[in-house]
């Protein structure tokens, strides 16, 4: 049995505060490591929503749900573009905002608690679509070591926008 | 029995035809066992997992990553009865190997990110909803036989 403790750094002191079941807190390794992937993609950030939102909404059919008021679902079109934009925007934010989550995206959390009040195993299923858009079009980049960190980030950003559902 | 198309079908052998397997299967369980680490709790007799360079170097996961990958193979072979085809592989699991089944999915999806960043532009939309869903019906074949 492999009794050697494996090499993970102390995670940073907590963002405000907030502990839900499954939040594995980012290091200043993992944030680095975002941040610097981010650099390297977000000028593709416009194609990778697109590209990612299309790609749920095919693979999980059951996504579908919460756009039936769009005319037009499939991959490439006016709506699917649109908000693949509005949701990188998002990351974007997250990404600015990657030193304390929660706070940084409240009004977002508000939106999704009280409006959009999207099931939060959704967002795991974007977070994929969003990784294998990324592994897809900048595969030298996306290493396991900035897998890992991104799959932690999403999944934060994914707590902080549960954060107000109830 | 799960019912393919022509289009699926045709995805999954001519995915299987295109991917190095020697670099899929070994890639796909070393960024599972650095994305997931909990994973690695299944390989205590693997030696040095200590980072993700060495899970990258270990010769012992290489090697099980082609095992891993010769079993799906198994299942593109027989893609109409996978579920029988895996039978004795899902008790293996279960009882041997004590495996949680959630891990199934999260090497899935390892694997699919391994084989979208190998196919570039031709793991369009379509290609991928088809190798989740083949993906899919192989982890539910592999978890049938616990209980």
């Amino acid at each position: 049995m492999n009794l050697k403790r494996p090499e993970r750094e102390r995670a940073s002191p907590s963002d405000s505060g907030s502990r839900a079941a499954e939040r594995m807190s980012l290091t200043e390794k993992d944030k680095a490591a975002v941040k610097a992937l981010w650099a390297k993609i977000s000028k593709s950030a416009d194609a990778i929503g697109a590209d990612a939102l299309s790609r749920m909404l095919l693979v999980y059919p059951q996504t579908k749900t919460y756009f039936s008021h769009w005319p037009d679902m499939k991959a490439g079109s006016e709506p699917v573009k649109k908000h693949g934009k509005k949701i990188m925007g998002g990351v974007g934010l997250a990404v600015s905002k990657i030193d304390d989550l929660t706070a940084g995206l409240l009004e977002l959390s508000e939106l999704h608690a009280f409006q959009l009040r999207v099931d939060p195993a959704n967002f795991k299923l974007l977070a994929h679509c969003l990784q294998v858009v990324i592994a897809n079009m900048f595969p030298k980049d996306f290493t396991p070591e900035a897998h890992v960190a991104c799959d932690k980030f999403l999944a934060n950003v994914a707590l902080s926008l549960s954060e107000k559902y109830r | 029995m799960v019912e393919w198309t022509d289009f699926e079908r045709a995805t999954i052998q001519d995915i299987f035809s295109r991917i190095d397997k020697d670099v899929v299967g070994p890639a796909a369980l070393s960024r599972c066992l650095i994305v997931y680490p909990w994973t690695q709790r299944y390989f205590g007799s693997f030696g040095n997992l200590y980072n993700a360079a060495a899970i990258t170097s270990n010769p012992k996961v290489a090697a099980h990553g082609k095992v891993v990958l010769s079993g799906l193979e198994l299942a593109v072979k027989n893609m109409d009865d996978i579920k029988q085809t895996y039978a004795d592989l899902s008790v293996l699991h279960s009882e041997k190997l004590h495996v949680d089944p959630d891990n199934f999915k999260l090497l899935a999806d390892c694997l699919t990110i391994v084989v979208a960043a190998q196919m570039g532009p031709g793991f369009t939309c379509d290609v991928q909803a088809a190798f989740q869903k083949f993906l899919a019906v192989v982890v539910s074949s592999l978890r049938r036989q616990y209980h």
